[in-house]
C-alpha cells in the first residue's frame, strides 16, 4: 500500500479503542441479564431451602391462602388471581386494540391515522399508578359496582383487571397494526380485482396473512399485564394476604400484588426474615412466565418477517 | 366534475367503476363492519377522555385553592390539607438525570456495535435476543435486581436506598428500549453515506463519529427522550429500591446529598396518596396525576415533535 494511503497510527489507536468500548456495552447487555437471573435464582433457592427446614416444610406451599406472615405460601392463590386479572385485561384489550388495528391499518385514510396515532401512543404513556388511581376512583364505583351489585364496594379483581386491560389495549393495537400493515399491498390488489368487497379482503385475505403476528401481539399483550404491578398494587386491594379465591367481584391477591404488598406495600416486611424471601421465589415464577410468552411471541414475529 | 388534472380523473374514475362492479354504490354490510371497528378505537378514545377529564375535575378545587402551596409542599401522609408534590418532582428530574447519564451512553454504543461493527455475526445475533428478551422483563423484577445488587450488593458505592440506585435500577430498565430505537435510526441512515465515508478513506470509528451517528441523531434522540418518560412513570421498580412514601426530610443539601439521601419520586407520591382512606387525599391523588401525566406527556410530545421535525426521507 502507498504510505499516503495508510492510516496513521494514532487514528487507527482511536479506531481500535471505539471498537473495544463498544463491544464492551453490548457485553454489559448479558451481564444485566446474568445479574437477573443469578439474583432470582440464587435467593428463589434459598427461600426454597429454608421453607423445606420448618416445621411443615415445602408443603407450605400448598394451604388454604397467602398469608407469608403466617407461613402460607400457597403459590396457587397468586396464580389463580393473576390468571383472572389477566383473562379480564385481555377481555377488554383484545377486542378495542384488535379492532383499532385493523380500523388504522385498513380503513382510515391518512390523515386521521396521523391524528389518532399519537393519541394512542399517549394512552401507551399513560403510568401505571394513574391507572391504579383510576382504577379506585371511577373503574370500581362507577362500572363495576354498578354492573355487579354483590362485587365489594371499595377493592375488587376486576377493577384491577379493566385497568390492566386499558394499559395493554396500546400494546396489541400497535403490534398487531405493525403486522397487518406487513401484508403485501399486492394481496390488497389481487383480492380487489378479484371483486371483494374491503371487509372480504380484510377478514379473509389480511387477517390470515398477519394471523402469527396479530397472536404474538396477543400472547405479549398477555405478558405485560402478568407484569403490570401498580394498578394490581392499588385497586385489588389483598393486602397482607389473601384466601383462596375464584370470584373476581372479591379483593384478591395476584403474582405482582403480593410482591408490592412485601416489598413496599401494606404488609411491607423488610429484612432477612423468610416472608421477604418469598418475594424472590414469586419474582422468579413470574420472570419465567414471561420469559416464556416473550419467547413465543418472538418466535411468531420472526417467522412472519420471513414470510414476507 | 372538472376534469382538470389526471388524479381527479383517476379518484372519479376508480370510484365509479367500484360501484358499477359491486352494482351497489352503498354497501351495508361493509359500512357496519367500520362501524364497528370505528367503535373499538372510539372507544379506547373515550377511556383516554374520560382518564383526563375526571383527572381534572377531581383536582380542580385543588388547583384554584391552593396551587403554588400544592407545588411546592412536601410529601405528606398525614394531613391532605398540606399535602404536596415538590421533592416527587425533583426527585423524578433527579432519577432522569441518572437514567441518561448511564443509559443513553451504554445503549447507543451498544446499538452501534450491533449495527455498525458486527451486524451479522452470532454474538449481535445473541445480543439482540439477549435486548428483546430484556424489554419484555416486567418492571418489579428490574425492582428486585436493583434491591438485590444496586441497594445491598454494591451499597457501599450507591448509599443503599438512594436516588443514585433508584437511577440505576431505572437506567437498567431503559437501557433495551434505547438500544431498540437506536438501532432502528442506525439501520434507516442509507448505506451510501457509510460507503462515502470508507471511500475516501475514513475508519470504522471516523465513520460512526461523523457520518453515521450525525444522520441518526434525531432518532436517537426522540428514542432517549421516550425512554426518560417511561422511566419518570414507573413506580414499581423504585418503591422496591425503597422510595420513601411517607414523611422525608430534605433541608437544605448539596446536590450530592441529595443524589445520596433517601428520596421519592412523582410515581411514588401518586402510590402514597392513592393509598389513603381518607377521602380528603384524592383531590391530592389527582392533582399529583395532573403533574406526572403533563411530565410525561410533555416529554411524549417533545419526542413527536423531534421526529416530526427532523425526520428525514433518504
Amino acid at each position: 500500500m502507498h504510505p499516503m494511503i495508510r492510516t496513521s497510527r494514532r487514528r487507527r489507536r482511536s479506531d481500535g479503542a471505539a471498537r473495544r468500548v463498544f463491544q464492551l456495552a453490548a457485553l454489559f447487555t448479558f451481564v444485566i441479564t446474568v445479574l437477573i437471573i443469578g439474583t432470582l435464582a440464587v435467593d428463589a433457592w434459598g427461600f426454597l431451602s429454608k421453607l423445606a427446614d420448618t416445621p411443615d416444610g415445602l408443603g407450605s406451599l400448598t394451604a388454604i391462602g397467602w398469608f407469608p406472615r403466617r407461613g402460607l405460601y400457597d403459590i396457587g392463590t397468586l396464580v389463580v388471581g393473576t390468571l383472572i386479572v389477566t383473562g379480564i385485561a385481555m377481555l377488554v384489550a383484545v377486542p378495542l386494540g384488535l379492532g383499532a388495528a385493523i380500523f388504522l391499518s385498513e380503513y382510515a385514510r391518512p390523515r386521521l391515522r396521523r391524528y389518532v396515532k399519537p393519541l394512542l401512543e399517549i394512552l401507551a404513556g399513560i403510568p401505571s399508578v394513574v391507572l391504579g388511581y383510576f382504577a379506585i376512583a371511577v373503574i370500581n364505583p362507577d362500572i363495576v359496582v354498578n354492573l355487579f351489585s354483590n362485587a365489594s364496594k371499595a377493592f375488587t379483581l376486576m377493577a384491577a383487571g379493566i385497568g390492566v386491560g386499558i394499559l395493554t389495549i396500546p400494546i396489541i393495537a400497535s403490534v398487531a397494526e405493525d403486522a397487518l400493515r406487513a401484508v403485501p399491498h399486492a394481496l390488497r390488489e389481487a383480492s380487489s380485482g378479484l371483486g371483494a368487497k374491503r371487509s372480504q379482503t380484510t377478514f379473509r385475505v389480511i387477517i390470515p396473512g398477519a394471523i402469527s403476528g396479530i397472536v404474538a401481539a396477543l400472547i405479549l399483550g398477555m405478558s405485560r399485564a402478568i407484569g403490570e404491578t401498580m394498578v394490581v398494587a392499588i385497586a385489588a386491594g389483598a393486602v397482607g394476604g389473601g384466601l383462596f379465591q375464584l370470584t373476581p367481584l372479591q379483593p384478591g391477591q395476584t403474582m405482582t400484588g403480593a410482591m408490592a404488598a412485601l416489598g413496599f406495600g401494606s404488609d411491607q416486611v423488610a429484612g432477612d426474615n423468610l416472608a421477604f424471601e418469598s418475594l424472590y421465589f414469586v419474582g422468579l415464577l413470574l420472570f419465567v412466565m414471561t420469559f416464556l410468552l416473550n419467547y413465543l411471541s418472538d418466535r411468531l414475529v420472526t417467522r412472519f418477517r420471513e414470510v414476507y | 366534475m372538472a376534469l382538470s388534472s389526471p388524479a381527479s380523473i383517476g379518484g372519479g374514475t376508480s370510484r365509479a367503476m367500484t360501484a358499477g362492479l359491486t352494482g351497489k354504490s352503498f354497501d351495508v354490510k361493509s359500512k357496519m363492519v367500520e362501524a364497528a371497528l370505528v367503535l373499538t378505537l372510539a372507544a379506547s378514545m373515550l377511556i383516554l377522555l374520560v382518564l383526563i377529564v375526571d383527572l381534572l375535575a377531581t383536582s380542580w378545587p385543588l388547583w384554584t385553592d391552593r396551587p403554588g402551596d400544592f407545588l411546592t409542599g412536601s410529601l405528606n401522609s398525614a394531613n391532605a390539607q398540606s399535602a404536596g408534590v415538590w421533592q416527587g418532582i425533583k426527585g423524578t428530574l433527579m432519577l432522569c438525570l441518572v437514567v441518561m447519564v448511564v443509559a443513553f451512553p451504554l445503549g447507543v454504543a451498544c446499538a452501534v456495535y450491533l449495527e455498525e461493527y458486527s451486524s451479522g455475526s452470532r454474538f449481535a445475533k445473541w445480543t439482540r435476543i439477549n435486548v428483546r428478551n430484556l424489554a419484555g422483563v416486567p418492571s418489579i423484577v428490574y425492582g428486585l435486581l436493583g434491591l438485590a445488587i444496586f441497594v445491598n450488593a454494591i451499597g457501599g458505592f450507591t448509599g443503599g436506598r438512594t436516588v443514585f440506585a433508584g437511577g440505576l435500577t431505572l437506567a437498567a430498565l431503559v437501557l433495551p428500549i434505547v438500544v431498540i430505537t437506536t438501532s432502528e435510526a442506525l439501520r434507516a441512515v442509507p448505506r451510501p453515506i457509510r460507503e462515502g465515508a470508507f471511500g475516501v478513506g475514513a475508519t470504522q470509528w471516523e465513520v460512526v463519529k461523523d457520518h453515521v451517528l450525525p444522520a441518526a441523531a434525531p432518532g436517537i434522540l426522540t428514542g432517549t427522550v421516550l425512554s426518560l418518560a417511561r422511566a419518570a412513570g414507573e413506580a414499581a421498580p423504585i418503591l422496591l429500591v425503597g422510595a420513601a412514601t411517607g414523611l422525608l426530610r430534605t433541608g437544605n443539601q448539596s446536590f450530592v446529598e441529595q443524589l445520596t439521601g433517601p428520596f421519592t419520586a412523582m410515581p411514588v407520591v401518586i402510590f402514597s396518596y392513592a393509598r389513603q382512606p381518607d377521602d380528603a387525599f384524592r383531590e391530592a391523588t389527582a392533582a399529583a396525576s395532573v403533574v406526572l401525566l403533563a411530565l410525561v406527556l410533555l416529554m411524549n410530545a417533545l419526542a413527536i415533535w423531534l421526529r416530526n421535525r427532523y425526520d428525514r426521507k433518504w
